[in-house]
């Protein structure tokens, strides 16, 4: 007997079920190796906009401290008006920046939100700096109880900043490179690039008085 | 070209390709290896409660110190870690000191409870840095009157023994006048095999078994010679789910030395001074 007249009408059908199976064994170890990569986007996604809300958290507090600050300055320096009024001003339109949801993915929106901010901080460096001159001021408890409130709020943000500015290279990197890219293509097409800080001159280091 | 001679020229191409793709793997590896060193400083192991990596105390201060912090921990599973450190390296001290509570993993993961006394004598600043648990109870501005009023004063006449230990005192004193206001109960923390891995590594093994099973009884109704397919098969999956897993089993660091982190982090809360 030839081996071409046994394997006719034998070849088929277990030819079939091997390839079959073979699929199968494919499918479960592509499920198995892939759950976890499918997860991955919609898993840093979250962790960057937890640490979003965090950092807006932080200049929401340091926004809060403010009118205190402004009234206790101006008990004592009330030649300072303008430094103080420019202050006020700059704290208004940084918490007036309507934040929701698109902020971290439109360019545009996230640049008018970090300079407001940015704005604020240089505001508020400026007159911690001429507080400088008024020694009654500097020794009142209220003062130095609200400048340390202020310092700690200011490391904060750096640090609160340090962080988003991590989750968010995390999540860009995993959507912008393959695989991620495809499986976010498929199951996330809402899924965007997100916007990171920039860093600018008078925003490095936080407003600090050295006594 | 019969069979033999087409498995002959892939042989072929397949041998000619080996060598470069062989390099592109070992450069690709050793650029990955050379892009994970990143510029992070060098800092100190946790030894204790009490690291004295800048050699200030004596043994006896040190242990008293580090008794007074256990009792503490203890009573409210706390937990405050006092670091001294030669250099900061060139970072500020707000920065080190938070990476260095971050590396250490100070307090309960959960409550984030951990507070860090830093002192660089090399560079002249002190910082208390506390845990987002504890900055309710230990505020910025009480950290910073407790380093202006308590530390600061004895660093410059040199007593650091002395500064350190007032410093921790006015910290215990805060934290556990917030621990009887808030009526914290002290929990022993249980190393205990969590038992949902177990429960997932148990569906792994009967997967695979199912499958193995399936393909066995598969390949066994057609011809005996050509089994290979299905077991290469099989090896394709036991690859995937052990990559998928294995990051399961890799926390619970090995600290020695009966003190370790709990995995809480700190968000720059507290203050600095320096002397």
């Amino acid at each position: 007997m030839s081996a071409s007249a046994m394997s006719g009408p034998r070849l088929r059908p277990s030819f079939l079920g091997r390839v079959l199976t073979a699929l199968a064994a494919m499918l479960v170890a592509g499920c198995l190796s892939g759950c976890g990569a499918i997860n991955r986007v919609p898993t840093l996604e979250e962790q960057a906009k937890s640490s979003w809300s965090e950092v807006q958290n932080q200049y929401q507090r340091r926004a809060d401290l403010i009118p205190n600050l402004v009234e206790t300055v101006k008990g004592y320096a009330k030649q300072e008006q303008e430094t103080l009024t420019r202050v006020v001003e700059a704290r208004a339109k940084a918490t007036s920046v309507t934040i929701d949801a698109s902020t971290i993915t439109d360019p545009e929106k996230f640049r008018q939100y970090q300079d407001a901010q940015n704005q604020l901080s240089g505001a508020l460096g400026r007159l911690l700096s001429t507080v400088e001159a008024y020694p009654d001021l500097k020794s009142n408890q209220n003062f130095l109880a609200l400048q340390s409130q202020l310092e700690g709020t200011e490391n904060r943000i750096t640090v609160a900043r340090r962080d988003y500015i991590g989750a968010v290279r995390a999540y860009n990197t995993e959507v912008r490179t393959i695989p991620g890219r495809w499986i976010a293509a498929v199951f996330y097409p809402d899924a965007k690039p997100m916007e990171t800080f920039t860093a600018t001159p008078e925003s490095e280091r936080p407003p600090s008085v050295k006594f | 070209m019969g069979p033999g001679e087409a498995r002959r020229r892939g042989a072929g191409a397949f041998a000619v390709l080996l060598r470069p793709i062989a390099t592109l793997v070992v450069l690709l590896a050793v650029f990955a290896a050379a892009q994970a060193g990143a510029a992070e400083p060098d800092l100190p192991k946790l030894t204790g409660r009490v690291t004295d990596a800048a050699g200030l105390l004596s043994p006896e201060a040190r242990s008293g110190i580090e008794a007074r912090l256990k009792a503490h921990e203890d009573k409210t599973t706390d937990q405050v870690v006092v670091a001294t450190v030669p250099t900061l390296q060139g970072l500020t001290v707000e920065d080190y000191a938070n990476r260095l509570f971050r590396a250490w993993g100070l307090g309960d993961k959960a409550k984030n409870n951990g507070a860090l006394l830093l002192v660089a004598p090399a560079e002249r600043k002190v910082r208390i840095e506390v845990g987002y648990g504890l900055e309710g109870a230990l505020t910025d501005a009480l950290t910073k009157v407790i380093i202006t009023t308590a530390i600061a004063p004895k660093f410059k006449t040199g007593d650091f023994a002395g500064g350190i230990g007032a410093g921790i005192d006015a910290m215990l004193a805060v934290l556990d006048r917030d621990a009887d206001a808030w009526q914290r109960r002290a929990k022993v923390r249980e190393d205990s095999a969590d038992p949902g891995q177990v429960v997932i590594w148990l569906i792994v093994i009967l997967v695979l078994v199912f499958v193995v099973w399936r393909m066995s009884g598969g390949s066994g109704r057609g011809r005996l010679g050509r089994g290979r397919l299905g077991r290469g098969g099989g090896f394709i999956v036991v690859p995937g789910a052990g990559g998928g897993w294995s990051g399961g089993f890799s926390d619970g660091g090995g600290f020695g030395g009966g003190f370790s982190g709990g995995g809480g982090s700190s968000g720059g809360g507290g203050a600095s001074g320096d002397w």
